[in-house]
């Protein structure tokens, strides 16, 4: 086996439950070695669950998880070369940070001289090294955080697991910590398969983002493909940044489709090769995604541009976000209709709640998305 | 000027408190103050003279009773007492942890034993013993009939203490390679070991000052409160004080030498600590 793909991990139709309850269903996913992946999703989605199937510390129901080419269900964690960092960390809290970062290597029978030397190796690594006799609960949360993924990598694993583990730390420490995690896995070179609930750091951080539901995967791909062409209603409101509006199919011709929404104004949308995906029939229902930022505010009464979409809509409210300003719209139907305009063009021609606009698009940033089931 | 005054209420509950230690300890003041008069001495006060007249009568007169041998006794069975349950809470508060089929019928049945009126309790134990043709004797019936209360409480302890105790610490060993006994030996046991160190204390003081379970099931031979209190039927000298005073004493020996132990404990860890600070600032630097 090459090093190259040692640490590739696959998971093969994969299914948990729990008393008969499903927790995962049929997870089939490949994630390449040395990458940085996250799972993400609210809470119960199966996430954790998938995680601690691919540590060890739970087995699968069905299924094969795959690392490195070599089916390891049943094995123990060290034998599979994974390490798992557990969310808040489990650090010991009877042990000094050097012996927690040693404790591998002591219950593999290390001589104590030489399993200092690599956890003083490794202090120096997360920069901790000034902190080897603390105790855990004399540390901040990033220095307990750095210790864990120390204790973790000490191992030299191939894949390291991270449960949700900004999670416990301050909105400033943790983006101070994103880049940390991301600058250990580049040095270290392993993979990681993070969990997480926000949005932001998964795209911050993934090379390859999964998103999840109730079991399922719901989207993979990089972040961008995740956050710019999302493929349902799902993973568009999860990602954010995007419009969700709900139309009916009225004709498909070619290259667009045309639809009718219930404010009776027909919009048209590109297929950009959707066609053989989606059922296209006139008369079905379908959602349409337009990002926020691709939104421009007019004046009622100014010439449509061809090629564009324009809504009419009134101010509902204004928030003011720092580099743009977020204008919530009500476009007479049920879907919540948001533009993001730079902070500039706003100021330019200020906006007042209750203020008639158009809201327009170009037809070919708008996309098709697959009607999820919610 | 004064930034801060103590409102009437604070004098009014100090009263009540001060009160309610008075009452607690006062009674047994009394006794070991009464305990240390010379051989004129006399059960109630005024105190006649000063000296330690009786605490030597006590260990000498045949006629005050088997202190020496019925203070062994209790010494041995408190320790042996201590020692189960100390195991038995260990591990029941790592069984517990998980629901397992009967959980809640083991439990109650422990609740039940801690709630039964330790005199019945005891006059069962003796009668079965009776009943099966075996001499009740403190080191087989009135063991068993200690345990019946060291166990719950030591349990009970154990589930408080585990409510604290992160099963995370676990599957991070087991992650990191340990194997279920170095999992114990190096995480479960040193993290729950002043809690463990709890437990035996409760063992020890209950069983060591234990009455009502032992009265019908120690046999021929008298544990310490069994001894006191028949002394308390037939001796009429302040040498019933002087040996109040010489079991309390006792009694906060212990409790004194196992606080000494965990904080002991304590300090080595933090001294451990600090010298790893030391041997961390003095490492080479770049």
């Amino acid at each position: 086996m090459s090093p190259a793909t040692a640490g590739d991990v696959r998971l093969v139709d994969i299914s948990k439950s729990y008393d008969g309850v499903p927790a995962v269903e049929a997870v089939t996913l490949e994630v390449p070695a040395g990458a940085y992946c996250c799972f993400l999703g609210p809470s119960g989605c199966g996430k954790t669950t998938i995680l601690r199937m691919i540590a060890g510390h739970e087995n699968p129901t069905a299924g094969e998880i795959r690392i490195g080419g070599k089916n390891v269900v049943g094995l123990s964690p060290s034998a599979r070369r994974t390490a798992m960092m557990f969310q808040s960390y489990a650090l010991f809290p009877h042990l000094t940070v050097r012996d927690n970062i040693a404790f591998a290597l002591r219950v593999r029978g290390v001589s104590r001289a030489e399993r200092h030397r690599a956890a003083d190796q490794m202090l120096e690594k997360v920069r901790l090294t000034e902190l080897a006799g603390r105790l855990p609960g004399q540390l901040s949360g990033g220095q307990q955080q750095r210790v864990a993924l120390a204790r973790a990598a000490i191992t030299e694993p191939l894949v390291l697991l991270l449960d949700e583990p900004l999670s416990a730390l301050d909105e400033q420490l943790r983006v101070q910590m994103r880049q940390e995690l991301r600058r250990m896995q580049r040095e270290l070179g392993i993979t990681f398969i993070h969990v997480t609930h926000s949005q932001q750091e998964a795209i911050a951080l993934a090379d390859m983002v999964v998103v999840m539901a109730k079991g399922r995967i719901r989207q993979a791909g990089s972040a961008r493909e995740i956050y710019d062409a999302p493929r349902d209603r799902y993973v568009a409101e999860f990602l954010g940044g995007q419009n969700v509006l709900h139309y009916e199919i009225d004709k498909v011709n070619g290259a667009s489709v045309l639809l009718k929404g219930p404010e009776a104004r027909s919009i048209e949308v590109p297929l950009n090769g959707h066609a053989g995906k989606l059922a296209l029939v006139a008369g079905a229902p379908i959602d349409v995604a337009v990002r926020r930022d691709d939104i421009q505010l007019r004046r009622p009464g100014t010439a449509g541009l061809p090629g564009t979409t324009a809504l009419s809509a009134r101010v509902k409210a204004v928030e003011y976000q720092g580099y743009f300003v977020k204008v919530l719209l009500d476009a007479g139907s049920a879907d919540e209709l948001v533009a993001y305009v730079s902070e500039r063009d706003f100021f330019r021609e200020t906006l007042d709640v209750g203020d008639a606009v158009l809201a327009t698009w170009k037809n070919d940033l708008s996309r098709l998305l697959v009607l999820g089931d919610g | 000027m004064r930034r801060y005054r103590r409102p009437w209420t604070f004098y009014a509950l100090l009263a009540l408190f001060v009160g309610y230690v008075a009452a607690l300890y006062g009674p047994m003041l009394c006794i070991y103050v009464l305990s240390f008069q010379d051989v004129r001495g006399g059960l109630v006060f005024p105190m006649k003279g000063l000296s330690v007249h009786w605490f030597v009568d006590l260990f000498t007169q045949v006629r005050t009773g088997d202190v020496k041998g019925s203070f062994d006794r209790s010494i041995k069975l408190a320790l042996m007492v201590m020692a189960i349950t100390v195991v038995v809470s260990f591990l029941a508060g790592l069984g517990f942890r998980r629901r397992f089929r009967g959980d809640g019928v083991v439990f109650y049945a422990m609740i039940g034993s801690l709630v039964a009126p330790g005199l019945v309790l005891g006059i069962g134990i003796g009668l079965m013993f009776q009943f099966l043709g075996i001499q009740p004797s403190w080191t087989t019936s009135a063991l068993g009939a200690q345990l019946s209360w060291t166990l719950p409480f030591g349990v009970l302890v154990m589930f408080a203490v585990m409510s604290r105790f992160d099963r995370r610490w676990e599957e991070a060993a087991r992650d990191l390679g340990a194997t279920r006994w170095q999992t114990v030996r190096l995480v479960v046991l040193p993290i729950l070991l002043p809690g463990l160190i709890g437990v035996a204390l409760f063992g020890f003081t209950l069983s060591y000052d234990e009455f009502a379970r032992t009265l019908q099931t120690a046999g021929s031979l008298n544990t310490l409160p069994l001894e006191i209190w028949s002394m308390t039927l037939n001796v009429t000298s302040p040498s019933l004080y002087a040996l109040g005073t010489v079991t309390t004493a006792i009694s906060f020996l212990i409790i004194a030498l196992c606080l000494g132990v965990i904080i002991h404990l304590q300090r080595r860890r933090a001294a451990r600590a600090d010298m790893g600070n030391v041997a961390g600032t003095e490492g080479p630097t770049p």
